[in-house]
């Protein structure tokens, strides 16, 4: 086995196990190259038909190539797609200027509580990952949440091996994470081994590519000339700089992940 | 075209008594081998500056709030970082006893330990008792470094003090480190470099000594174990999918399923948009379609046919005991290995033992409490496949539970 061919095994396993706990799940897929990958193991798991919803959270500030990436792929997949908004929160006009803060909570997290509670999920699939981010890197595979949605983090439940903790009260529900091992790069070069399709924003124009997407109004885009993922591959073996520094949310005050997260932020 | 990784990466437990330097290490490891992403450095000492202490390298593994004003880490973090022959990561553990289950968490996931000890200091509890909870794992690769060497004046004498007491111990423990390195986190001495400080010291420096660590082979020449994971109805077949854990299945061999000991010939080997497997080999998470059509369960393990391994309705295992909640002879209680889950109870707890001291607390004893280790003899309910630990290793480890919660977790010696 290749190194890659170790990485995606280890996800498939927990993919097929957080399936057989639980039964009732979703992946929640924003369209970013993370979560694509992820969607991609998935279908691999379960050998071309993902027998579970797959959720897009639909903040309103979402770049179009966005929305016709996703339409294009949910419908060549077959994948039984929801769209989660908060409707409530984007008739109020929430937006960034109010508090990134305040925005990423009440048209993110809260969308997905709404998504959640309709369709009785009891465990969401994230294709967060261990080196994103100081926070991330204290998750665990599988991670139980409140039924307010907060995570626990000093409290977390040990795992061992691959015996995954996966009991929990009727009013709960589990975050399963089966990319916390993947890094940055190792996305990369599985996406191109793979020839993935992926949304094209990260691809160079114009010297510009986004490292990271989330809406369109909270992220800034690099200097870059790689305008394939051959050359993504061959910046990012070099580079130093942290792939999440065009995030908003992120700079706005050190903590402010930390707290997202703490109230069930992805 | 397949990508191979430049690189092998080799999963590192950073272990040992709080405040002896472990986030330190970590930190100085990750600034020497210049593995910071851009702008780091910067925003540690401004959060330093904020809470008015001075910037300490361990900050880097502190990510939580909680732990930047009470100066000790909570959770497991993995961070990575690179030398010019290998790639690491580090999991960073804490020390204080009350995180004792996070922990065993970061540990089990390693390869490799590095166990941090005060020169000044010398050997404490946790350092113990971390040195023993890696041996009762299987981390049978363990680099000590002796740390705060700046303290003691850089002294030999202090370092070989320190080096025999702790030999002394892992000996008791049958653990051989692999090296044992002065070194100054604080100082950057020894750590990538050998240092003039310690000019007596004649042994590699922390990263050339991790850099020599090997990684482990497969297991490929083992006998055949595929613990089912899930079945699945794809058109009209049902597809078995699971891990295999030790040795190879192949297409057209003949096998059995136990503890049930139905027979049947495997008819394909299915990963998706890949034709023609005709064989797959230990770590590969596969499909597979049989000959025949009987109901098969989660649980079950696939053997090959003319195996002679049964299963078993009571065994012996060496457990540690993660819990509040005491473990109690002849209390039913939930063992799970590999897919395998079944109830069961502790017949008997042969020996009781403490785990700083690795003192005998009592032989036949009625429980177990938090933090002690035990021999005990499980009988389950239901029969089941189990392995020696240093055969097969996803057959020989198990967890413990009850209701909701990870209580327990054990080697099968």
């Amino acid at each position: 086995m290749t190194y890659l061919d170790e990485l995606e095994n280890k996800t498939i396993y927990i993919i097929r196990e957080a399936y057989a706990r639980f039964k009732n799940i979703g992946l929640l897929w924003s369209i970013g190259k993370d979560s694509t990958s992820l969607l991609w193991i998935i279908r691999k798991a379960f050998f071309g038909k993902i027998p579970f919803p797959v959720i897009h959270i639909d903040t309103g500030f979402k770049f179009k190539e966005i929305s016709e990436f996703r339409d294009k792929y949910s419908e060549q997949w077959g994948l039984d797609l929801i769209i989660s908004r908060n409707e409530k929160a984007l008739k109020r006009e929430m937006n960034p200027e109010k508090g990134r803060f305040e925005c990423c909570n009440a048209l993110k997290t809260e969308a997905l509580k709404i998504t959640l509670k309709e369709r009785n999920l009891k465990a969401l699939l994230l294709a967060i990952r261990r080196d994103e981010h100081g926070i991330r890197a204290k998750e665990r595979y599988f991670s139980p949440r409140a039924i307010d949605f907060k995570w626990n983090y000093q409290d977390q439940p040990p795992e061992l091996w691959d015996l995954y903790k996966s009991k929990i009260e009727a009013e709960q529900h589990f975050r399963v994470h089966p990319m916390l091992h993947w890094t940055e790069l190792d996305i990369w070069r599985y996406i191109q081994r793979e020839r993935m399709p992926i949304v094209g924003l990260y691809l160079a124009k114009k010297g510009k590519r986004y490292r990271s997407i989330g809406c369109e109004r909270c992220c800034t885009s690099i200097k870059s000339n790689a305008g394939s993922i051959k050359k993504i591959v061959g910046e990012l073996e070099v580079t130093k700089i942290a792939e999440r520094s065009g995030r908003s949310q992120d700079k706005e005050n050190s903590y402010t992940m930390q707290k997202l997260r703490s109230l069930g932020y992805m | 075209m397949d990508i191979k990784a430049k690189k092998e990466t080799v999963k590192i437990v950073i272990i040992g008594h709080v405040d002896h330097g472990k986030s330190t290490l970590i930190g100085r490891l990750l600034l020497e081998t210049n593995s910071l992403p851009k702008g780091k450095i910067e925003e540690i000492k401004k959060i330093s500056r904020t809470l008015g202490k001075d910037t300490e390298l361990a900050y880097l593994a502190d990510q939580l709030r909680e732990e930047r004003v009470r100066s000790a880490t909570i959770d497991t973090t993995q961070i990575f970082f690179k030398t010019r022959k290998k790639k690491f990561v580090i999991i960073d553990t804490p020390g204080h006893v009350e995180f004792l289950k996070n922990m065993i968490t970061g540990a089990s996931l390693a390869q490799a330990a590095v166990l941090v000890v005060d020169a000044n200091e010398g050997v404490m509890e946790q350092t113990r008792r971390h040195a023993f909870i890696a041996s009762m794992l299987g981390i049978d690769k363990i680099v000590i470094a002796f740390n705060k060497m700046d303290i003691v004046g850089y002294e030999e004498k202090i370092f070989d003090k320190v080096k025999n007491e702790l030999s002394i111990f892992l000996e008791d423990l049958d653990v051989r480190p692999l090296f044992m390195v002065p070194v100054s986190a604080r100082e950057g001495v020894n750590i990538s470099r050998r240092s003039q400080k310690t000019i007596w010291y004649k042994g590699p420096s922390l990263t050339e000594a991790l850099e020599s660590l090997k990684s482990d082979r497969e297991a490929v020449k083992k006998p055949l174990r595929f613990p089912v994971q899930d079945i699945y109805e794809i058109g009209r077949e049902k597809i078995i999918v699971g891990k295999v854990a030790s040795g190879v299945i192949k297409k057209r061999q003949g096998v059995i399923f136990l503890p049930s000991f139905k027979g049947a010939k495997i008819k394909d080997i299915r990963i998706f948009k890949k034709y023609g497997k005709r064989k797959a080999s230990s770590g590969e998470n596969i499909g597979l379609v049989l000959d025949r059509s009987f109901p098969v369960k989660r649980g079950e393990v696939i053997i090959q046919a003319d195996d002679p391994r049964k299963s078993v309705n009571s065994f012996k295992g060496n457990i540690f005991w993660m819990s509040e909640e005491p473990l109690r002879v002849n209390k039913t209680i939930t063992l799970r290995c590999a897919t395998q889950e079944v109830e069961c109870i502790a017949e008997k707890i042969e020996k009781r033992i403490n785990t700083s001291t690795f003192d005998l607390i009592e032989k036949d004893a009625i429980e177990l409490k938090l933090n002690e280790a035990g021999v005990v003899v499980f009988r389950t309910e239901k029969p089941v496949v189990i392995e020696k630990f240093s055969f097969i290793e996803e057959l020989g480890r198990f967890v413990i539970e009850r209701g909701y919660d990870l209580q327990g977790a054990g080697v099968i010696l």
